[in-house]
């Protein structure tokens, strides 16, 4: 990962609001963050910590209403894509900015083939003819490793089995070379030796093609093999950032340091006893005026109850979000 | 039903088989079986938390049920203390159901969206115990109180609380009826990390407390590592391996197990960077039509010809370690048969 390169992607004070019968849902709240050429960005949180909501609202994905992208800036290249009108934004995706979702079964339509869904992103945005497509479709299955891949551009998504179609999935998001790969959570429906194998193959296709890829997922396992870089989202917010090895070895949110001793390992040390973190994730009725993880932390202090944390530096490339010092116990200087 | 060590066998399952048919043609005529359990033997001892892993169809979910008869089995028997309900008609089973009981996957579909807590917690007292009002509500305020769930909550529905507090109530619902025996089928499956920590330590709790007795299946091994005394890994229909906790983890014999435990990620990039991967190729055999020989051949990274040929038996190997791979030899060592 080259340093100090000028990001592909950078985003800027995003939030992004539900509005719902019941009042409004402040799913992401003031997220910046940035991606650099070439490198992984893996973000981490529980389900509802606003990571997938991030993500889609980057490019326009959302549906709106409910949702509707407040604030900020999300710049690509010379763009902000927030104020790019609709033509524009379709496209960049699936171009420029390729996405592959959770479940491949239901982000496959069932009436098509897999050859014409691999050749639609490459006649729409690369004005290839049929002949041209179905060459290059065929070069990607190959290089995802789906092996007879002329015959089995014929086929239909269900004659594919799980992790066969997660590579169908990155064939298509790579269709198009694109500069950035948003995975969200491309592994979790998948059993643990194809998850093995969907990573493997990212691995090498990320040495081949260099691309940038956003990981969103919430098994810090796999973040530890893949990522370069890592965010860790809590309630809508990022609480922290840091490098791979940094984030592991030197956890400064309570939530993060929570979270490393909540999971059990296959290797290493067996814990007699689980630790837990008490309590549920916030609900985010409201616009958050102090932190969100308080109720839950161990460490909280009066601050906490009163004030909404920013992020600060810790170390190099190393931010979090809170005001307790975990070397002093004490409060930060903030 | 006692084993050399003197513990208690609670559970003894015996070349268990549950196959489902397939129709096809126009006559819809049987053309063949789906295999999902082929063929398991183990024993579950008193008090002791067998963990059966295994990846998405393999059979795992289809074997807990099976030992709790909730399907008419195709072949086997299944002992629970001491009496083979294989083959017990519903009546009979009915009886019985109290001490078996079980925990599901996911707390928003086994939870009647119209019942209340008070409701769902109390529905099997109202089939199996005679009690008056009063004390069916205290038995109902004392399973909450076990599973740390607050009294106040006793009428609201399932839909007004959370996944893991859902699962508290499905966890309070199997306890109802003092069960000996839970077969918890991936309860924390559908949780956040943060929540699975919480209902683990529960179920951990209630075992000590009420000497509970559990079949924990999951596909999450590093779960099953925290809570398992002894576990069961299965691959497409069969029981590959057996083994203690320890052994299993510290010293995998069978090349699927080896795989499987190689490929769960670990979070610490320091052991990532250096851990050597066994990379399986392929899928999952259909088990419709699974391979001649060991189900295993397909994808084994050690496969020699007899695989191909012959379906290893699944044999001792060291003391209280069993494995189906032809790699091993058996081990008949002289106070074993004595059991």
């Amino acid at each position: 990962m080259p340093d100090g390169a000028l990001p592909v992607l950078e985003v800027k004070n995003l939030k992004t609001v539900f509005r719902t019968r019941q009042g409004e849902v402040h799913a992401v709240n003031s997220v910046s963050f940035d991606l650099k050429p070439g490198e992984l960005l893996g973000v981490v949180g529980e389900s509802g910590s606003g990571k997938s909501v991030t993500m889609m609202s980057l490019i326009g994905l959302l549906p709106s209403p409910p949702a509707e992208v407040r604030n900020g800036q999300v710049l690509f290249g010379d763009r902000d894509l927030l104020q790019a009108d609709d033509d524009t934004l379709r496209s960049i995706r699936g171009a420029r900015i390729g996405f592959i979702f959770q479940d491949p079964m239901t982000s496959l339509n069932p009436v098509f083939t897999v050859g014409f869904q691999l050749m639609e992103p490459l006649r729409k945005h690369m004005g290839m003819s049929k002949a041209q497509a179905r060459k290059r479709a065929k070069e990607l299955l190959e290089l995802v490793g789906i092996p007879d891949a002329a015959q089995r551009l014929k086929d239909f998504p269900h004659q594919f089995s799980g992790g066969m179609r997660q590579r169908v999935m990155i064939a298509i998001a790579l269709a198009c070379d694109p500069q950035v790969l948003i995975a969200d959570e491309p592994t979790t429906a998948l059993d643990v030796t194809i998850q093995a194998q969907i990573l493997e193959l990212v691995k090498e296709l990320r040495q081949k093609l260099g691309m940038a890829i956003v990981w969103i997922t919430h098994d810090l396992g796999v973040i530890a093999g893949i990522a370069d870089r890592v965010i860790v989202m809590y309630g809508g917010q990022i609480v922290e950032h840091a490098p791979v090895r940094e984030l592991f070895g030197n956890p400064q949110h309570p939530y993060t340091r929570a979270l490393l001793q909540t999971i059990p390992t296959v290797h290493g040390g067996r814990a007699e006893r689980l630790r837990v973190i008490d309590g549920q994730p916030p609900m985010l009725g409201a616009q958050p005026a102090a932190c969100p993880f308080r109720a839950r932390c161990t460490h909280r202090m009066d601050r906490c109850n009163r004030e909404n944390p920013m992020r600060v530096a810790v170390g190099p490339d190393h931010d979090a979000a809170c005001f307790w010092h975990p070397e002093t116990g004490g409060e930060r200087d903030v | 039903m006692f084993d050399a060590g003197g513990k208690k066998k609670l559970v003894e399952v015996t070349n268990l088989k549950m196959h489902f048919p397939i129709f096809g043609g126009i006559m819809r005529r049987h053309v063949g079986d789906v295999k999902a359990v082929d063929g398991v033997s183990f024993d579950i001892y008193e008090g002791e938390t067998l963990g059966l892993v295994g990846e998405s169809g393999c059979g795992k979910s289809t074997c807990g049920r099976a030992i709790l008869r909730l399907y008419e089995l195709t072949d086997g028997s299944v002992r629970i203390d001491g009496t083979d309900i294989a083959s017990w008609s519903p009546e009979e089973l009915r009886q019985v159901r109290p001490t078996m009981q079980m925990v599901f996957q996911d707390p928003q579909a086994s939870l009647n969206p119209r019942m209340t807590v008070a409701a769902i917690i109390g529905e099997p007292l109202d089939e199996h115990a005679k009690s008056s009002k009063a004390e069916r509500l205290d038995r109902i305020y004392e399973l909450m109180d076990a599973v740390g769930l607050n009294r106040d909550f006793a009428n609201r529905y399932p839909h007004e609380f959370s996944g893991g507090q859902r699962q508290r109530i499905g966890i309070a619902r199997a306890l109802a009826l003092n069960p000996k025996f839970i077969v918890c089928d991936e309860p924390i499956a559908a949780l956040d990390v943060s929540i699975q920590a919480q209902v683990v330590n529960l179920l951990e709790d209630l075992q000590d407390k009420l000497g509970l007795t559990y079949l924990f299946i999951s596909h999450d091994l590093s779960m099953v590592r925290h809570i398992a005394d002894r576990v069961a890994v299965m691959y497409l229909g069969k029981v590959v391996e057996l083994a203690s906790r320890d052994q299993l983890y510290n010293d995998p014999k069978h090349p699927y197990t080896q795989a499987l435990l190689s490929a769960v990620p670990e979070p610490d990039p320091a052991i990532e960077d250096t851990g050597e991967r066994i990379i399986l190729t392929g899928d999952v055999p259909s088990p419709a039509n699974p391979p001649k020989g060991c189900n295993f051949c397909t994808r084994c990274p050690k496969v020699m010809d007899i695989c191909r040929r012959e379906d290893p038996v699944f044999k001792t190997v060291e003391k209280g370690r069993q494995v189906a791979c032809h790699l091993y030899e058996a081990y008949q060592p002289a106070e074993e048969t004595a059991a």
